[in-house]
């Protein structure tokens, strides 16, 4: 069985899956029984500032959408950041700490955009031993209307600015949360680095609607006739974070900033192939919250598996993807495949061939028989047919060999050669 | 709620006899399963709802949900070419999946006028979930049949009826028969505009639908809702109890009508040419099919202690099943082939021995035996070899109390002058058109003689309008 053991910037934990901010992190009842489930750690849900609490809606604060069989694929909620008192939370995190000492600790915060307000906050937690804070510069929805979450993380000034206070006024490790609805990435990223953070971890959610309600003609989720745009997260947000995640990873300004890695992380699969990418852990909130906190204990046994399997350490998988994520211009123009169909695996529906010839290369031919084969003249490889198949691995990409005549073009399959030298280039023919 | 799942005995009450004696008093059942001839009320009167009740539940808008969601939306769909009737079946699938069953309705209804009963009757393990990609990869079709049903059933239950009459042609077309064939050949013909009046024999439309098929495979009196249903598209006047050949002729409708349409069934049963054949308690397996549809007690319907009957097809399915759910003891097909020939699905064949019909394959019966009465069949094995079936010497000999022919209807009734061929009608001729079961070609669906009734209805349009 693999160590799972995570340092994540000094934070140990037993393993690297932490619960995000969010709802499930909200009290101690829901904290302890996800300890007792299995998580590494947690982020407790944003406290604000002394005084009264904020109020949320007395409504539906979650929107959906499906997939087949009514699989929950997106989430998104209008929720504020906690609406119970100051007091009460850094009671419950003092005394959860103590209870769960291996269990990492984080506090995740959004105050007012001034140094006092932060200055003042941090005093107030000191006390509760937790083991780091999260700076929520993240919520997209409610809170940024009043100057905090994404209204912070949009502005890289602001995120600079607020997380040397922080660094400034507390002794605690310090991990900014980076909203995505922004057009860079880098930008933020690049500011809690130099403001001193010592991670940062994304994405939070993505402005969204995730449906209206055709005959209220209501966004929802709905408040008494009305809607607002909410935070987007699940399953159908991984490729955006994973995205973000690997430019921070791979761009010289970033690379080595420690990432902890959220976005639809459902399984241990999503969270190894984060984790490929440079994140050094991942948090977690959509998957628990639709299918409950014992989901942890598949990602770490399959973890672990996967681990033993590769027999690598969890250190050696942490960035293994990162050298492989490229610009456009430096993948290799010279790599040719050819989709190949499985006649075995095989069950003549016929996608692969609606797709090519409605709206590709018309690359497949289909018999009288609906027997279904690739044309190497035609196919220029583009994956949709494997896309759309529903057998796995029915259809598959077959590199040509060096030397190989490609059938399409009637050359010879040559060297490695990307766009920077090609002929077709204007930067290259002025040359 | 998922009586399919259900082991036989928890799902119907066959009222074991030794149970009898075990307290709980049954008043109203007067005779037992062992009680021998041939009586009515062999169990407990609750029985008879649960036995005949709906066959396969429909599906729950949460169930068709999640089978719809199953559907690949295949491209030129295996599925289509599988049904006689070409129903765009991807489509209405995801019309269902899209949460719009009555859109889903339509693209059944619009190739397939009687998509409600073949819902529930069509061998769809043989057609449409037999091509259905999914039975190829994981042996799980998408339920395609309980699909259409639960769409048909919206539909109908909001009182939809997606079509109209085009403009009036002042064309008048007589249609013999009021079965499948007959009524999805007027529906087209009127959706065209001309005036169909609908001769059958019989007292009631509907044909085989209502007289013909399985109790619990069309409850709730579907069939005539059906034909409610589907007259009103207008313009179509059902006249029954009126007879080709005894009260009109073909001659006389030719010259009073622009088109006919003859959809007159299979209304002749073969003979066993079996010694004994003619004892009291041997009879056709569809009149006792018919009479079962029509009565409105089945604890008065009675039925024999130990039953034979006679065929490999599915009436002879439909005649067995029933025959034990009204309380026979023992019930025995006997079919003269192997499994493998039998016209009757192995679906059907494997539903009948769940309901505790015996199933011998390769015999034949040589005589009915009794005095006056059948009391016993005696059969003689066969074997089925390239030069035909040979009879074997060793016989055996079952108990019968009632005995059912099962062994396929043939034409009976039809005008002498019409083209006869293989025993069957082939059209056209002159105005006349012919469909369904007494027509050449083509199995003896009821989605079969939908289609041919709906093309011969398009082939008479394009005539008339020509």
């Amino acid at each position: 069985m693999a160590n799972l053991a995570s340092d994540f910037i000094g934070i140990k934990s037993p393993n690297p899956f932490w619960l995000a901010s969010a709802p499930p992190t909200d009290k101690k009842y829901n904290v302890e029984r996800a300890f007792e489930a299995g998580w590494g750690g947690v982020v407790w849900k944003t406290l604000g500032s002394e005084g009264p609490p904020v109020v949320n809606v007395n409504g539906p604060r979650y929107g959906a959408i499906w997939g087949a069989d009514r699989r929950l694929l997106g989430l998104n909620n209008i929720e504020l950041i906690t609406d119970r008192p100051l007091e009460v939370n850094l009671a419950e995190i003092k005394e959860v700490k103590r209870k769960w000492r291996d269990r990492a600790m984080i506090i995740s915060l959004m105050v007012p955009c001034d140094e006092d307000s932060w200055r003042d906050i941090l005093g107030r937690i000191e006390d509760t031993e937790a083991d780091g804070v999260e700076l929520n510069f993240g919520c997209p929805h409610g809170m940024a209307e009043r100057g905090m979450g994404s209204a912070v993380g949009q502005v890289p000034e602001y995120i600079e600015m607020v997380t040397r206070w922080v660094k400034k006024h507390s002794r605690m490790p310090c991990i900014v949360k980076l909203t995505p609805n922004i057009t860079n990435i880098l930008a933020p990223a690049g500011a809690a680095k130099r403001g001193g953070a010592d991670a940062v971890s994304l994405i939070n959610t993505i402005n969204s609607i995730t449906s209206v309600d055709l005959d209220s003609f209501s966004p929802e989720p709905m408040i008494d006739g009305k809607g607002t745009h909410g935070g987007y997260c699940g399953p159908a947000v991984k490729p955006i974070a994973m995205n973000m995640v690997a430019e921070i990873a791979r761009s010289a300004e970033t690379r080595g900033l420690p990432i902890s890695g959220i976005g639809g992380v459902t399984t241990w699969r999503d969270a190894a192939e984060f984790m490929a990418l440079g994140a050094g852990n991942v948090q977690v909130c959509t998957a628990a919250m639709t299918y409950g906190f014992k989901i942890v204990q598949e990602m770490i046994s399959g973890l672990s598996q996967y681990l033993d399997d590769k027999q690598i350490a969890m250190s050696d998988l942490i960035g293994r993807a990162v050298p492989n994520v490229t610009d456009w211009q430096y993948l290799n123009l010279n790599y040719v495949a050819k989709a190949h169909i499985d006649q075995d695996l095989c069950i003549k529906c016929g996608r692969c061939y609606a797709a090519c010839e409605d709206t590709s290369h018309q690359a497949i031919a289909m018999s009288a028989d609906r027997t279904f084969t690739v044309k190497d003249d035609e196919c220029v490889a583009c994956n949709l047919c494997v896309n759309v198949c529903p057998v796995d691995n029915c259809i598959t990409m077959v590199p040509m060999a060096k030397g190989a005549v490609d059938p399409r073009t009637g050359r010879k399959v040559g060297d490695y050669a990307n766009w920077t030298t090609h002929p077709n280039n204007p930067s290259v023919a002025a040359e | 709620m998922r009586g399919e799942n259900l082991p036989f005995d928890k799902k119907y009450d066959l009222c074991q006899p030794f149970q009898n004696g075990k307290g709980s008093a049954k008043p109203k059942m007067t005779h037992s399963p062992l009680t021998p001839g041939i009586v009515p009320g062999r169990l407990p009167a609750e029985a008879y709802a649960r036995n005949f009740g709906d066959h396969e539940p429909a599906l729950d808008r949460h169930e068709a949900r999640v089978a719809a969601d199953r559907c690949y939306f295949c491209h030129d769909a295996p599925c289509i070419t599988a049904c006689p009737t070409s129903i765009d079946i991807p489509l209405f699938i995801r019309q269902i999946a899209t949460g719009t069953p009555e859109a889903a309705a339509t693209t059944i209804w619009s190739q397939n006028i009687l998509g409600g009963i073949c819902a529930r009757v069509c061998p769809t393990e043989t057609l449409c979930e037999e091509a259905c990609v999914r039975e190829a990869a994981e042996g799980k079709p998408v339920e395609i049949g309980r699909l259409q049903r639960f769409a048909t059933d919206v539909a109908m239950g909001k009182g939809l009826h997606p079509f109209s009459r085009d403009a009036a042609t002042g064309k008048r077309v007589a249609v013999v028969g009021a079965g499948p064939a007959g009524l999805a050949c007027a529906h087209r013909l009127a959706m065209h505009g001309h005036d169909v009046v609908v001769l059958e024999r019989r007292p009631k439309a509907g044909g085989l639908n209502e007289y013909g098929i399985a109790s619990y495979k069309a409850t709730g009196g579907f069939a005539q809702a059906e034909v409610d249903w589907l007259l009103r598209i207008g313009g179509i006047e059902i006249r029954t109890g009126v007879e080709l050949g005894r009260d009109v002729t073909l001659d006389e409708l030719q010259a009073s009508y622009d088109a006919v349409f003859l959809g007159i069934g299979l209304a002749g049963v073969n003979a066993l040419r079996a010694e004994g054949e003619d004892k009291a308690g041997v009879r056709d397996a569809v009149d006792f099919i018919a009479e079962l549809r029509q009565a409105t007690d089945l604890s008065q319907l009675p039925v024999g202690r130990d039953v034979v009957v006679i065929g490999g097809g599915m009436t002879a399915v439909d005649a067995a099943v029933q025959s034990k759910l009204l309380g026979a003891e023992t019930v025995t097909i006997v079919y003269r082939r192997g499994r493998e020939k039998m016209s009757a699905s192995a679906h059907e064949q494997d539903h009948a021995v769940q309901s505790g019909v015996r199933i011998i394959h390769n015999a034949v019966p040589l005589r009915v035996l009794g005095n006056g009465k059948a009391e016993a069949v005696e059969f003689t094995y066969t074997q089925d070899g390239p030069g035909g079936l040979t009879l074997l010497p060793e016989t055996f000999t079952l108990k019968a109390d009632q005995v059912f022919k099962a062994i396929g209807q043939v034409l009976k009734g039809a005008p002498d002058n019409l083209v006869i061929a293989g025993g069957k009608l082939a059209g056209p001729l002159g105005k006349v058109w012919v469909g369904g079961d007494c027509a050449v070609g083509g199995e003896d669906l009821t989605v079969t003689a939908v289609a041919e009734g709906r093309d011969a209805a398009e082939a008479i349009h394009a005539s008339l309008m020509s």
